[in-house]
């Protein structure tokens, strides 16, 4: 019953979706304005079909229905009803069918706040997301069909993939990456939809899609970190980033999707770089099905990679179909494209952000190259290779070094003309921090001259953004004679959009500060103990009390306790366990982290004898990894304020834009 | 700044720059790629098969084990049923490993014969398989129960 209404409602969105594509050039070849309602008309009812799908899919779960094929495969009675909920993506039919809703829910809102702009901007981006709409529902009704007959249905089902339900975590990473990655479709459809409409001269659909682009970029950020901290949470093995094609996939269209961030400033300031945003953006999306492909394909073995199916084949062709019309649209309009603007002053803001997307767009090609080499090594040549962590360190650490310094410089430097006496001032709190945390990490022992440099350069980005709000709220202060916290919040309230940024560029720093940190300081020790028995690592000391058993629902659970020590006295416990899952011959290690400000103690169960008189463990001591997750959590508080609707300024500029597509000020950004 | 002699000066940066990167990429690859070799495959590298990042697949040759759990030192054979590596690890091993194990070990293959581990994981598949019909889950259960305790 709930199978049939819902494959039904998948089949009817792939009627809708195409009608509606195809519907919209009609329309406007033809003249005809009032049909195009119906093209807008087939987005709101997609989203109300997939809703339906994903809805009747989360009820099967939970009604542990299993005549339908996806319940039987990841449901399971035992499994906690989170769990069941959260299996929607825990496997590729159901995260498929998430993506569509997500994708759905995206496409109707963007149309819903532009429905009333003239031109024929806002017809064809929807055109363009009716059609990636379509793409998907393909893949429900063909290789990632959810909703398939089970006969006879069973009695029950073997649960999800222990791994993805170790942790409450898989209630968070997924979703926020789906945010992120589907989000990127709309700039992507407004920059196609600016292309065929021939408003590409125009910076209409950056200035439209500058919310929304700002919206996937902090939930992509969120997602990756959510990402590292799962990883770090659930796989033991004390690290948070691996260069894993899956962590990667997920980073490629971050750092395009970053870059375009800065450099649609200068579009907007200068009126340069427009053919480049356009690309960056089309680049983007490619990149997220690309990330899709690899992740879901089955073409890299991971915990991601769920099924080894003919969906890959789908995905490459999306992408060439992409590719191959972006590039003739491209090339179409390039002539509109040329610069207002041009580069007046070597030392200028324009130059660093110029660099900046420079050093982002080598950073990806980077990831990319070194992610897709082995799938191309074992195409070429036969040969099964793996591209070790050394590669990825040794390209990206440079690159990551030198972006800390242009985050420092960037803010300091004015617009179009050269560095002028006032530069001096700006800089000299962010040079004195930096030599401080730089002399602050040789004193602790850091020797590879990269470590010291990220240390400096952090430090140095982290005292010139500071100083960008302590400059301009002493300024208010001088000037309206407010209380300085007052000042603060106006002054942020004022630009928020710049101020946002100066608050992300703050939550880099922290990131920067525990991933330096965290790879330079990091001290691990495995033992073997006896109750009793302690083990020390950089001063930190726990000692063995007792190992334990215990049944759980779905699970079972043999844990150590050890507890933390100061001197003589016990000021806390750390339960590294290990889960077995009935479904799985391996069990899964939880370790468990005692987080203090300067570090993580991180404990892992790595073996234990069955009476229980000694266990293995391992301790890590892992300094500052703590403020990569509070990091991630400014960053996209920065973001949050830099997307925050201001009122006052939508009232007064408004002639051009859509009512709902609120410019934020046009101030210093 | 005319406008035609900074699109080439441009051309040609972008250009030298791209070189340089492709150089870059090319030589950190090089240096840095994983080959993936059985125990045979690895012997008969010969004079190249030393000191280089490896991964060697392979099972656990049944009865070699050496485990001290005081000093945390590990020892064992890998063999693909023809030809066998001496491994050496330190730390405890996952609590999968045994006799006849799927293992894949990295690290790099010492001229004294002896693979020195960096770091020991038990092959299972990757993929999350849902159990067949007949298989049933609660036996599973008790002999996954059964193969801990050694």
């Amino acid at each position: 019953m709930i199978r049939l209404l819902a494959s039904n409602a998948i089949l009817v969105a792939l009627a809708v979706t195409a009608l509606g594509a195809i519907l919209t050039p009609l329309a406007i070849h033809r003249g005809r304005r009032d049909w195009l309602m119906l093209s807008y008309a087939a987005v709101y009812t997609n989203f109300v079909l997939v809703t339906v799908a994903t809805l009747a899919l989360v009820w099967g779960l939970v009604s542990h229905d299993f005549s339908i094929s996806y319940v039987a495969q990841v449901g399971s009675r035992a499994t906690p009803t989170f769990y069941t909920v959260i299996s929607l993506w825990g496997a590729l039919e159901g995260s498929i069918v998430f993506w569509a809703w997500v994708l759905g829910m995206y496409a109707a809102a963007v149309v819903w706040f532009n429905r009333k702009r003239e031109g024929n901007l806002v017809p064809y981006a929807a055109m363009t997301l009716l059609v990636v709409a379509l793409f998907f529902h393909i893949l429900l009704l063909g290789p990632a069909n959810p909703f398939q007959p089970v006969f006879p249905v069973p009695f029950d089902g073997p649960g999800p993939n222990p791994l993805l339900q170790n942790h409450i975590l898989m209630g968070v990473h997924p979703p926020l990456l789906y945010l992120g990655y589907v989000g990127m479709t709309v700039p992507f459809a407004f920059a196609m939809g600016a292309m065929f409409s021939g408003e590409v001269a125009s910076d209409d659909w950056a200035r439209i899609t500058r919310r929304w682009t700002l919206v996937a970029w902090a939930f992509l950020t969120a997602a990756i970190i959510a990402g590292m901290w799962w990883s770090y949470e659930v796989l033991g093995w004390g690290g948070y980033w691996a260069w894993d094609p899956v962590e990667n996939a997920s980073f490629i269209p971050w750092l395009t999707a970053t870059a375009y961030l800065h450099s649609v400033i200068v579009q907007e300031r200068r009126g340069m770089l427009k053919l480049w945003n356009l690309n960056l953006m089309v680049g983007t999306f490619v990149l997220t099905i690309l990330g899709t492909f690899l992740t879901r394909s089955g073409i890299i073995s991971s915990v991601h990679a769920f099924t080894q199916g003919t969906i890959g084949y789908y995905f490459l062709g999306f992408i060439a179909l992409v590719l191959l019309v972006t590039l003739v649209m491209v090339a179409g309009n390039s002539d509109k494209l040329g610069s207002d603007g041009r580069l007046d002053a070597p030392l200028s803001r324009e130059t660093v952000f110029l660099l900046q997307n420079m050093l982002f767009t080598v950073f990806m090609f980077t990831v990319l190259i070194g992610t897709l080499f082995p799938l191309v090594a074992e195409a070429a040549r036969g040969v099964k290779v793996s591209v070790g962590t050394p590669f990825f360190n040794r390209m990206s650490i440079p690159i990551m070094v030198a972006l800390l310094f242009l985050m420092g410089v960037g803010p300091a430097l004015p617009w179009r003309k050269g560095a002028g006496p006032e530069l001096k001032g700006k800089l000299i709190p962010g040079v004195i921090v930096g030599v401080l945390v730089g002399v602050a990490a040789l004193v602790a022992g850091a020797r590879n001259a990269y470590s010291v440099l990220a240390f400096v350069f952090a430090g140095f980005a982290l005292g010139v953004n500071v100083e960008e709000f302590v400059r301009g709220a002493n300024a208010r202060v001088k000037a309206h004679g407010e209380g300085w916290l007052t000042a603060l919040m106006r002054l942020i309230s004022g630009n928020r959009r710049r101020y946002g940024g100066y608050v992300s560029h703050i939550g880099v720093v922290l990131v920067a500060f525990g991933v330096a940190a965290s790879s330079t300081f990091k001290s691990e020790q495995e033992a073997t103990l006896k109750p009793g028995e302690s083990l020390t690592v950089s001063g930190h000391t726990v000692r063995f009390k007792s190992a334990w058993m215990r049944e759980e629902k779905q699970r079972q659970v043999v844990g150590a306790t050890m507890e933390v020590m100061d001197g003589n006295r016990v000021v806390g416990t750390i339960e590294p366990r290990m889960n077995y899952y009935p479904t799985s011959a391996q069990p899964v290690p939880t370790p468990q982290a005692r987080s203090l400000l300067t570090g993580d103690m991180y404990m892992n169960l790595m073996a234990f004898r069955q009476d229980g008189s000694n266990v293995t463990v391992k301790l890590i001591w892992e300094p500052l990894v703590p403020w990569i997750w509070f990091g991630g959590y400014v960053v996209c508080l920065g973001a949050i304020i830099a997307m925050w609707p201001t009122r006052e300024r939508t009232a007064v500029r408004v002639e051009s834009a859509a009512p709902s597509a609120p410019r934020l000020s046009e101030g210093q950004a | 700044m005319t406008s035609k002699k900074t699109k080439w000066g441009a051309l040609v940066a972008v250009g030298v720059l791209a070189i340089a990167f492709g150089w870059l990429i090319y030589g950190g690859l090089d240096s840095n790629v994983v080959y993936f070799l059985t125990p045979k495959e690895l012997a008969a590298k010969g004079e190249k098969g030393y000191d280089v990042p490896v991964r060697l697949g392979g099972q656990v040759k049944p009865g070699s084990v050496v485990w001290d759990d005081k000093a945390l030192d590990l020892r064992f054979a890998v063999t693909d049923g023809t030809g066998e590596i001496a491994v050496h690890s330190k730390g405890a091993p996952p609590q999968m490993f045994k006799d006849g194990q799927g293992v894949v070990v990295e690290g790099r293959y010492g001229r004294d014969g002896v693979f020195q581990s960096t770091s020991l994981m038990v092959k299972h598949s990757n993929e999350y398989k849902a159990p067949k019909a007949g298989e049933r889950p609660a036996e599973m259960y008790k002999s996954l129960m059964k193969s801990t305790k050694t």
